[in-house]
């Protein structure tokens, strides 16, 4: 039996290895992800009968764990059915965190089993556990607040203030601290305790200082980290495909984090400082000039009679899951000769390439749309942009040091002759800063949801159209 | 070091390196869905969780269990089905649009 079942453990080992290489390429990324998921099944199904074949496992302790699994199984399957999919990406982050949770509670039950057994074992079991339960545990809060963050639950600027700083250090004393006392093979349960509970504060405030545009990065980085803690429970269980496994999404996700930092052209120390907003925000940028109001007849006219439109969707299209309406309308644009393409930044959306995935699902032509580095030049020679619901990503005031926008790539839509914003209010975005593109003179605002207004500058460009 | 312990050191190591070498270049519409592919990966903690579970005997270790089983369960069961439903739309503008 224990050659068989690390020879299978192997198995499942290897597809997940051949699974997140398949997932590096659009055209086999969803074979990927079922092969990973026929490993897991697999590691799943093995362990089973391990534990059948040793037959200690108590009534009590199968009823609970089956109980356990059910639930926890259930919620899973409905929230990831039921998600929108511009909700997506808080509930990656909320399965990153109960993932985080449950390779700390491991180490927790490891240690509960036995009385004093962190008293009595070596450094090789104390120092994974220890790892386990602070990074585990620095996960799970870490990430329920970017869940927050990106549910607009919690305020998605960066909330930072000196004394959280100092506590923040403290904390990480504390967590330290707790950790050396274990190893040297005091302190036992109750300490470590003390360290679940510095780690999760940790997670806490470590995550707060980080404005809400950084979560991708961030979630990719936590979820790196719970690669990590599962590694380490491997340590602790001594179970070889936790180890690997662990290890794999370990090293994956954190490259999978500077690829995106790089997307974004941001440094990850910048992100994790809270550089995003951390400079004193409100004088820096403030909104001068008047914002002019236009009319859906007078924003279709001026759709119509353009020969080269660019459209600028952000996550308020998302939001108000207008993809739909949008696709229609540029369809009768082309339809009645308007070049129109769609300039996609980056972080358009939440996640890098969300943008994508939500254009992709309304059926857009592959071909029209355009990233940033294709779609900028363009603009110069651009007639009219159509904003809808994108914000940070258009504002001037990027290319100027000193603010929270300072230095990340933005889509020159000012460029062009004239510019029509789709928005509801005068709100600001993420960054939680005046957009200047606003005040702009080529500038008209089209004060509508969405939705709603993607559909009547619909009807109003049919009418209009020659 | 114990001979197992070093064997299993240098397995974690050299996954370290598999993982670094597997992402690789990826372009940035993929970053999502590998992200959400990765994070069902290390629902393994499941496996985790239900070795535990033969040795565990308290009532404080049953309602740790059954969170870990709970927390696992979901991670490993919404990772693969969420991921699933992201590149399910991908297939979708392959066959629609050109290839680029």
């Amino acid at each position: 039996m224990s050659t068989a079942s690390h020879l299978l453990y192997l198995v499942s080992a290897v597809t997940f290895v051949v699974g997140l290489h398949l997932m590096g390429s659009p055209a086999t990324a969803r074979r990927g992800n079922l092969v990973s998921a026929g490993g897991m099944v697999l590691a799943v199904a093995v362990t089973a009968a391990v534990l059948v074949d040793d037959g200690v496992m108590g009534g009590t302790a199968l009823l609970v764990l089956v109980a356990g699994l059910a639930v926890g199984s259930a919620a899973g399957l409905v929230t990831a059915r039921r998600v929108r999919m511009t909700a997506m990406p808080q509930l990656v982050s909320l399965f990153n965190a109960v993932g985080g949770g449950a390779a700390a509670l491991v180490a927790f039950a490891e240690v509960l089993r036995a009385e004093g057994v962190l008293d009595r074992a070596g450094v090789s079991l104390v120092l994974p556990t220890v790892l386990d339960v602070l990074i585990g545990a620095l996960t799970f809060s870490g990430s329920l607040v970017a869940v927050g963050k990106l549910a607009g639950r919690l305020p998605g600027h960066p909330v930072t203030s000196s004394a959280g700083r100092l506590v923040t250090l403290a904390l990480g004393g504390v967590a330290v601290v707790a950790g050396l006392v274990l190893l040297t093979g005091r302190g036992g349960t109750p300490l470590l305790v003390l360290l679940a509970a510095a780690a999760l504060a940790l997670g806490v405030l470590l995550t707060l200082p980080i404005g809400g545009a950084d979560m991708p990065v961030v979630i990719s980085l936590l979820n790196a980290c719970t690669g990590t803690a599962v590694a380490m429970a491997g340590f602790v269980l001594d179970s070889v495909v936790l180890v690997i496994a662990g290890a794999l999404v370990g090293a994956a996700g954190a490259i999978l984090t500077l690829l995106m930092a790089e997307a974004m052209n941001r440094s990850l120390t910048s992100i994790l400082l809270g550089g995003y907003g951390t400079a004193d925000t409100a004088e820096a940028v403030a909104a001068t000039g008047n914002v002019r109001a236009t009319s859906v007849d007078d924003a279709g006219l001026q759709l119509a009679y353009a020969s080269k439109v660019v459209v600028v969707p952000g996550y308020g299209l998302a939001a108000a899951q207008a993809q739909h309406e949008l696709v229609a309308l540029c369809a009768a644009l082309e339809a009645s000769g308007v070049e129109v393409s769609y300039g996609i930044h980056p972080v358009a959306g939440r996640m890098p390439g969300h943008m994508n995935v939500l254009l992709a699902e309304a059926d857009v032509p592959y071909p029209q749309l355009r990233d940033l580095e294709e779609v900028n030049p363009e603009f110069a020679r651009t007639d009219v942009v159509l904003v809808v619901g994108a914000n940070d990503v258009t504002n001037p005031a990027a290319r100027r040091p000193g603010n929270p926008v300072s230095g990340m790539p933005i889509l020159d839509v000012d460029r062009a002759r004239s510019v029509i914003v789709i928005k509801r209010s005068m709100g600001t975005g993420y960054a939680g800063i005046d957009n200047e593109l606003y005040t702009d003179p080529r500038t008209t605002m089209l004060f509508r949801d969405a939705k709603a207004g993607l559909r009547e500058l619909l009807t109003a460009v049919q009418t209009y159209a020659r | 070091m114990t001979s197992e312990l070093l064997a299993t050191v240098t397995v974690f190591v050299l996954a370290l390196l598999v993982g670094y070498e597997v992402i690789g270049k990826v372009p940035a519409t993929l970053h999502t869905p590998l992200m959400s592919g990765a994070n069902a990966v290390h629902g393994v903690i499941v496996v985790g969780v239900m070795l535990v579970a033969a040795t565990t005997g308290s009532t404080t270790g049953y309602v740790v269990l059954f969170v870990a089983a709970v927390f696992a369960a979901m991670n490993v069961v919404g990772g693969y089905v969420v991921t699933d439903r992201m590149l399910e739309m991908f297939r979708a503008r392959r066959s629609g649009g050109t290839s680029s």
